[in-house]
């Protein structure tokens, strides 16, 4: 069994559940006493909130309570500012409104009509402001400001120590890399390419919508259960807001269904807990579909690149501004923005690298983390552009990234020194996989052409950062195991157990994961960044050590050997004349069939490496996608007829689990790649419902998804494993972008590449125009 | 304004008293505690609240329940027997066919409908039949061929 666990597809422990509909999801559980609480939303995008009367809303019959600004001006028992970078967001709007569709009453009633009566009968008085809408717009002098004052918390994250909002303008953050000099490599390049790409807000679209239950026991203690990815920060932020220890605030968090960065940060967890105060009841919200596309979305971009190559190849300097549309609140858009910065000039070798990535307000919804986080959005434009120049240079662009890719021991635009990286396997298998080479002949009386692209990436995971664990020894030998770690559907239940049955010698039955309760885990920063099984993982296989050496330690007390000639392992702790199962020591220890052994586990990540150097990543991601399509060059549509994943996965633990990341992952890319936007109309949202913003069904994926997971191992990831959340997804868009170039030589710069697009651009070339001219 | 349906669910009758405005998706989900049927888009896109009546796939976040009145419903509740899980259900689970499951037991019961109505779908008859069901986990392949699994060991029990 042993050799078995670990790389093994193992039936996964949540999946029962789910399929015969007994998985609970936070919508499905009953609260004795819940109310509804509804939100009102503002109709105008920029205006000063002048007045309000919510008298009329509490003569509604059935309506426990209203929450509006009042309750928190000049009310010492509360902080109404939150947000995980800047105190930017606050429970309901204060002064301003700052998109159509910001909170600016909550309202809690016995039923959901009754709530629904009572929040028409809200009066506000708002004085319209003039709104900025995109980021260009939003950068240039004179515009309309989104926040005249920003609070900066005195606990930030410590990555993002150091970036402060720009006073007096819509400049959130802005963050800066700087490698070389790269006017300099420009002047040394014998050609320099310069292109504009971008790419509009998208929505996570989790088919669960967010959701929570909160109520205040007598005493003041406050419970929330919620929809979240990170419920410590949920906890940490409540508590500030409410002013309590964190030990008066409990979290919990039942299934979640889809969150894909979308259910991260507070939500509705604040007014939850406002309307419960007030109500004195536990007060249910659960978003509507439009409500959660106003709630978070990702971030529209618009990049410009500029990169230097000399005659062979070789890239000599890269200059990247990425302005990042984080809408009315900063949310967690400073570290998308530096993040996203980081990696901007892509997994190549370049000598002169500048860097300049803003995060910047404007009047829209706000938008934070999604699956990628900011290099979806850079590679689009790096990744493009790799193959304009290896057109432009005629050179085969698998043989332009081969030359220029990262490798062992290169040194990263940072200076640091990368290390486990499988980036170039990634690329060379992915463009094995779509037959990379072989051409096929072109039936020029067709209308149909393929073509074949590709794209590659490196992406980092957030460092630093912490998670613990604990596992827990019953008298029987069999453990439960305590992890912040959230189950979204990646499976880090079914993988963390079988880290713990492998370090134990454990069947997977006699590890169980303990249900997710802040009151009862131990820390855990968040379920993202793709960090759960190499941070979380690791943190469970060192409780299960700790667990061992107290095994050992009392094996060495209680039968009188020496400490070195007890062995812990198949399950087992042997000396030198016996062999005892975990059941014998516990109940040797206990003197009865009662009694625990506690192990305890901490990884905690640092911007230095063991070796003192600076480390911007506890470790890399690396990947690479490569496709191949047919394009009808009368209709402009597109078939992707294989597309082929390749990541470096360290140690695939569950390889149908790594299976699913980078083909779901691949899916969510064809959406965006193809027919995601959000799309603006002054300000509002036109398309907010599944109908007109289009999710990828059966009929729209690639004919062929091919999974390839290279493993180079990490020495700090538990049996060597890394991350691969959110790799699948970043080169989806530039491979297909690519592979149609390929196909019908047409360049679409602006996702998503609709057959509108297409189809004009196949008419300029036609008419021998480009599409800047038309 | 509200009145007595009676539904067989699960091959149980239950009498229920609904609003004449009340969703089958609201009386399966807060009447009858069967919460296996989900709310995801509330528009008839997603799939995720799809419940079988009279055998059919429907949307029941947008099919009244008085509507229902007489007619046989089948949530995923009703699936498995005697603690053994449906052939479809085993497959999803073998081939990985989910991962968040928020949108399963819709796939899996219109899944049902498809293979009680034709027993070999071919791979294009599937997609299109599945195409009102979202999976936003990306599951799809997996799906597919969970589905052609179960269609194929009939086809082999079926001589």
């Amino acid at each position: 069994m042993k050799d078995q666990m670990i790389g093994s597809s193992v039936r996964r422990v949540d999946h029962e559940a789910k399929v015969t509909g007994r998985a609970q999801y936070l919508a499905d559980m009953k609260f004795p006493g819940v109310c509804c609480g509804k939100i009102l939303r503002s109709p105008i995008a920029h205006g000063r909130i002048r007045g309000m009367d919510a008298s009329a809303a509490l003569r509604v019959p059935g309506v426990l309570a209203v929450v509006t600004r009042d309750d928190f001006l000049n009310n010492s028992r509360i902080d109404p500012y939150y947000g995980p970078v800047f105190k930017d967001q606050s429970i309901v709007a204060l002064d301003k409104v700052r998109f159509m569709g910001d909170p600016v009453a909550g309202v809690a009633a016995v039923t959901e009509s009754a709530a629904e009566e009572a929040l028409a009968a809200i009066q506000v008085d708002y004085e319209e402001l003039p709104a900025v809408f995109d980021v260009l717009e939003a950068r240039r002098e004179g515009a309309p400001l989104v926040h005249e004052i920003i609070r900066v918390p005195p606990h930030g994250f410590e990555d993002l120590a150091g970036l402060r909002p720009k006073e007096s303008s819509n400049i959130c953050t802005h963050f800066q890399l700087t490698r070389g000099d790269v006017e300099r490599g420009f002047a040394e390049s014998d050609h320099v390419f310069e292109d504009v790409f971008t790419l509009p807000d998208t929505q996570h679209s989790s088919l669960e919508a967010h959701a929570v239950v909160a109520w205040v026991e007598p005493g003041g203690r406050i419970v929330v259960w919620s929809t979240t990815q990170n419920p410590f920060v949920i906890r940490t932020q409540l508590s500030n807001i409410f002013r309590v220890p964190v030990s008066q605030v409990r979290v919990l968090v039942p299934y979640i269904g889809g969150g894909y960065g979308g259910k991260l940060y507070p939500k509705l967890e604040p007014l939850a807990v406002a309307l419960a105060l007030k109500a004195q009841r536990p007060v249910r919200i659960v978003l509507s579909r439009e409500e959660v596309f106003l709630t978070i979305t990702k971030h529209a971009a618009h990049i410009r690149i500029k990169t230097g190559v000399k005659n062979d190849g070789t890239l000599w300097g890269r200059e990247c501004e990425v302005l990042l549309d984080t809408g009315a609140y900063a949310e967690i858009g400073p570290r998308v923005a530096k993040k996203s910065g980081y990696t901007a000039a892509g997994p190549y070798r370049i000598p002169h690298v500048k860097i300049n990535s803003y995060c910047m307000y404007t009047h829209k919804p706000p938008a934070g983390a999604f699956r990628g986080f900011g290099v979806s959005q850079s590679a689009w434009a790096c990744e493009s552009q790799m193959d304009i120049i290896a057109a432009a240079l005629k050179m085969d662009p698998l043989e332009l990234r081969l030359k220029n890719a990262y490798e062992e021991g290169d040194t990263f635009a940072t200076g640091e020194t990368l290390t486990n990286v499988g980036l170039t396997d990634c690329i060379k298998r992915a463009a094995r996989a779509v037959g990379w080479g072989d051409r096929r002949p072109r039936n020029s009386s067709s209308p149909l052409a393929r073509g074949k692209g590709l794209a590659c990436l490196i992406k980092a995971t957030i460092t630093p950062s912490l998670s613990s664990a604990l596992v827990k020894m019953n008298e029987d030998g069999s453990v439960n195991v305590y992890t912040g770690t959230i189950e979204v559907g990646q499976g880090s239940e079914t993988v963390l157990s079988q880290i713990v049955a492998e370090e134990l010698g454990l069947t997977m039955e006699q590890v169980r994961v303990a249900p997710m309760d802040t009151d009862v885990v131990p820390y855990d920063l968040t379920t993202s960044s793709s960090r759960s099984t190499f941070h979380m993982g690791k943190a469970m296989q060192l409780a299960c050590q700790d667990l061992k050496g107290q095994l050992r330690e009392l094996a060495s007390q209680l039968y009188k050997v020496p400490k070195d000639q007890v062995r812990v392992e198949d399950g087992k702790v042997t000396i030198p004349d016996a062999s005892l199962s975990y059941r014998e020591i516990l109940c040797t220890r206990f003197g009865m069939s009662g009694g625990n052994l506690v192990g305890q586990g901490v990884v905690k990540t640092s911007m230095l490496s063991p070796t003192g150097e600076k480390s911007t990543s506890a470790f890399w991601f690396l990947g690479a996608g490569a496709a191949e399509v047919e394009v009808d060059r009368e209709t402009g549509r597109v078939r992707v007829l294989k597309y082929a994943s390749a990541a470096d996965v360290g140690k695939a633990i569950h390889p149908l689990g790594c299976r699913q990341q980078l083909e779901g992952a691949a899916v969510t890319g064809v959406g965006q790649t193809f027919f995601e936007q959000m799309v603006f109309d002054n300000g509002q949202l036109i398309n907010p419902n599944f109908i007109d913003y289009v999710l990828p069904s059966l009929l729209d994926v690639p004919e062929v998804i091919e999974s390839l997971m290279v493993e180079v191992p990490h020495p700090e990831g538990p049996f060597g494993a890394k991350g691969i959340g959110e790799t699948g997804l970043i080169p989806v868009a530039p491979a297909i972008a690519n592979a149609i170039y390929d196909a019908v030589g047409v360049r679409i710069k602006d996702l998503p590449i609709t057959p509108e697009k297409i189809f004009m651009a196949l008419q300029a070339q036609r008419e021998g125009t480009t599409l800047e001219d038309r | 304004m509200s009145r007595f349906i009676t539904l067989s669910v699960n091959e149980v009758s239950r009498r229920v008293e609904v609003e004449p405005r009340e969703t089958l998706l609201e009386v399966i989900r807060d009447h009858l505690g069967l919460t296996g049927a989900k709310l995801g888009c509330d528009i008839q896109v997603c799939g995720a609240c799809t419940l079988l009546v009279s055998g059919k796939p429907v949307s029941s976040c947008s099919f009244l329940a008085v509507d229902a009145d007489g007619c046989e419903v089948t949530s995923i509740e009703g699936l498995s027997c005697n603690g053994r899980l449906h052939r479809l259900q085993e497959a999803f689970i073998e081939t990985g066919g989910l991962q968040c499951g928020f949108c399963t037991p819709g796939f899996i019961l219109t899944a049902k409908a498809l293979l009680d109505e034709q027993p070999h779908p071919s791979e294009e008859q599937i997609k299109k039949y599945m195409a009102g069901n979202l999976c936003r986990c990306g599951c799809y392949q997996e799906i597919l061929d969970a589905i052609q699994k179960v269609a194929g060991r009939r086809a082999v029990q079926n001589g």
